[in-house]
């Protein structure tokens, strides 16, 4: 569904991505862990648009989308919710979920997707009139995984969607991750939760310095002497 | 503001049938006002539609553009050219949607060039350019065709007026349903976080590019409009970089937030400078500066803000965060004082009352700055809005 091969990513003249690659089937949970500053941001936002990959190329559904725009990207059902949530802080938690839907392709059947965020996340709709920034840190996450929902993505790239939660709404993140691939959804994952990532993705690639240097099934890597070092503290 | 629901909403009839009142009575006042009245009338409907045309862009994406002088000058060039004083190439109305398609493609190419600069670096590229035009056009006057400025066909006040009236309807219907639609929320949005917008799926350079020269549009042919009320014109007069700064000026003045916050602002403001430049020609300046800084510091989010917090005050007691009380009380008498000093020198004016008078309102002005400052300073009371 999603084929990354060898992209190159640079901010100016420091290169970020080294020959990155990766893939991704269709109703698949794959996860993508690494340090700070090891390039995973780099990446998702490499994929959705908002950098454009020196060299290598990156499809999406059969088609080239390296190069493209984001608003082309999202338009395609590619939908990235970025770290630290990027909501419209002064608007309505309504009007954030509309604007979710603001590609042309969702906006007409936006009230029934709304419908479906709602069911997702009750907690949404009682708090529809309000505005985002008067939201808790864990109903601002969830506002932003059901604004990245409202364009009717078929892959959601969540960055670091538990960050800074209290660990009874990083369950309920999980869960609701697990949920979207019931529905069909494809995911990518970046946490830095590593152990419950491991347990709910199917497989997982480690990136360090901005090089992919690991990569296989989940409970492969549990097994790999780096992961239990570096991530797990085994 | 939900966009399905709108038109079932009472405060839009309301406020929309109070709002054609107002624009029929507009209509008919020539009838049985003077001619000064007529000319006043489309002075402040000017200033107020270049100010919500300001608002359609700047407004909601925080963007302060100080291109709104060259959009203007624009349309006053555009006139001059297409209606010199030896006779009309084009009717009227035709040049004026000349000038606003030319300044909607300066718009479109200035918003290419300089929307991706963020900041206080849009607000200095965007006057640049006022200055970019009205120097190249000097240099063009003085080398290439050895002339200084233009002479303009005059037009008769009432036309003018109309004429006025109808870019003035023109631009809030725009702004309006620029503000109810799908596309409003996306400037919206982009106000708010860019990047977010981007990742919604907002195609964020064309949505701003196209808002630039829209709210463009209305500067270039209001200008247009205008420049048959000066017969002369040149560049200086055409791109006086006031028309930069007013609108941003009445905006903050009235309220960015709401729809008729600028409008109203607009309005008073317009009418204010009026009233102070026939009152107080020497001094006028002296007490709009005062004005303006009371106005920024005490009522961050302008008339309509202060109008706000004044209901709420009334209804549960004072709020929380607001200004202080003694803020607003501190701005009363400021305004009552001016009105009991303006009454004492209509009392007696005269040359020699009028110097001494400068004096104080100086002193008093210098004293009102320097504390305010101090105010600002201490208890940070002005609105971050840009």
């Amino acid at each position: 569904m999603l084929k990354v091969s060898k992209v190159n990513t640079f901010y100016d003249k420091a290169q970020a991505l080294w020959d990155v690659s990766l893939n991704i089937d269709e109703a698949e949970i794959v996860a993508l862990i690494g340090a700070n500053g090891a390039g995973k941001t780099t990446l998702l936002n490499t994929i959705s648009g908002l950098l454009r990959p020196a060299s290598g190329s990156i499809e999406f559904m059969g088609q080239r989308i390296d190069g493209l725009p984001p608003h082309n990207i999202v338009d395609m059902g590619l939908s990235h919710i970025p770290e630290g949530r990027r909501l419209f802080t002064d608007m309505s938690v309504h009007e954030n979920l509309e604007m979710g839907a603001y590609p042309s392709r969702a906006w007409k059947g936006r009230q029934e997707t709304l419908e479906r965020v709602y069911q997702s996340f009750p907690m949404l709709k009682e708090r529809a009139g309000q505005l985002a920034r008067t939201l808790s840190g864990g109903e601002q996450q969830m506002l932003a995984m059901g604004r990245g929902l409202m364009p009717k993505p078929k892959l959601c790239m969540f960055d670091e969607p538990s960050f800074g939660l209290a660990p009874m709404l990083v369950l309920e993140v999980f869960q609701v991750i697990q949920s979207l691939r019931e529905q069909g959804i494809t995911i990518l994952l970046i946490e830095q939760n590593v152990r419950r990532t491991l347990e709910i993705a199917d497989r997982a690639y480690v990136l360090e310095n901005g090089r992919i240097v690991l990569e296989g099934s989940c409970k492969q890597l549990l097994q790999e002497d780096l992961v239990k070092k570096a991530y797990l503290g085994l | 503001m939900d966009i399905t629901t709108f038109t079932s909403n009472k405060k839009f009839w309301i406020w929309g049938i109070s709002l054609l009142a107002v624009l029929a009575a507009l209509a008919t006042l020539p009838q049985w006002l003077g001619s000064y009245y007529v000319i006043l009338l489309k002075d402040i409907l000017m200033l107020v539609l270049i100010t919500v045309s300001w608002v359609i862009f700047s407004g909601p994406t925080g963007y302060m553009s100080l291109a709104s002088a060259a959009f203007f000058g624009v349309g006053v060039y555009t006139s001059a050219l297409l209606l010199p004083m030896t006779g009309a190439v084009l009717p009227l109305l035709l040049v004026i949607v000349i000038a606003g398609l030319v300044s909607f493609i300066l718009g479109l190419l200035a918003g290419a060039l300089t929307l991706r600069l963020k900041g206080i670096y849009f607000a200095v590229f965007t006057f640049g350019l006022v200055l970019l035009i009205q120097r190249f056009l000097l240099w063009f006057e003085m080398n290439i065709t050895h002339t200084r400025g233009r002479f303009v066909l005059l037009v008769e006040d009432n036309t003018i007026f109309y004429v006025m009236l109808a870019i003035f309807v023109a631009t809030l219907l725009t702004a309006y349903f620029i503000r109810r639609s799908k596309f409003g929320l996306a400037l919206q949005s982009i106000g708010l976080n860019e990047e977010a917008a981007a990742h919604s799926g907002v195609n964020v350079t064309r949505v701003k590019v196209i808002t630039f020269a829209i709210s463009a549009v209305f500067m270039g042919a209001a200008g247009a409009i205008y420049a048959t009320k000066l017969t002369y014109i040149d560049p200086y007069i055409a791109f006086n970089p006031l028309f930069s700064f007013l609108p941003v000026l009445m905006a903050i003045f009235g309220g960015l937030g709401s729809f008729y916050g600028p409008i109203i602002g607009a309005a008073l403001f317009s009418y204010l400078q009026e009233f102070l430049k026939t009152e107080f020609p020497f001094q006028y300046m002296i007490i709009f500066g005062l004005l303006l800084m009371a106005v920024i510091v005490f009522m961050p989010r302008g008339l309509v803000g202060l109008v706000q917090r004044l209901l709420a005050s009334l209804k549960e007691g004072p709020e929380e965060k607001s200004t202080p009380g003694w803020a607003i009380i501190f701005c009363l008498f400021g305004i009552l004082g001016g009105l009991v000093g303006w009454f004492i020198f209509r009392e007696r004016r005269g040359a020699r009352v009028l110097l001494k008078a400068g004096g104080v309102v100086t002193l008093i002005g210098g004293a009102a700055y320097l504390l305010m400052f101090l105010l600002t300073l201490l208890g940070g009371l002005g609105g971050g809005y840009f």
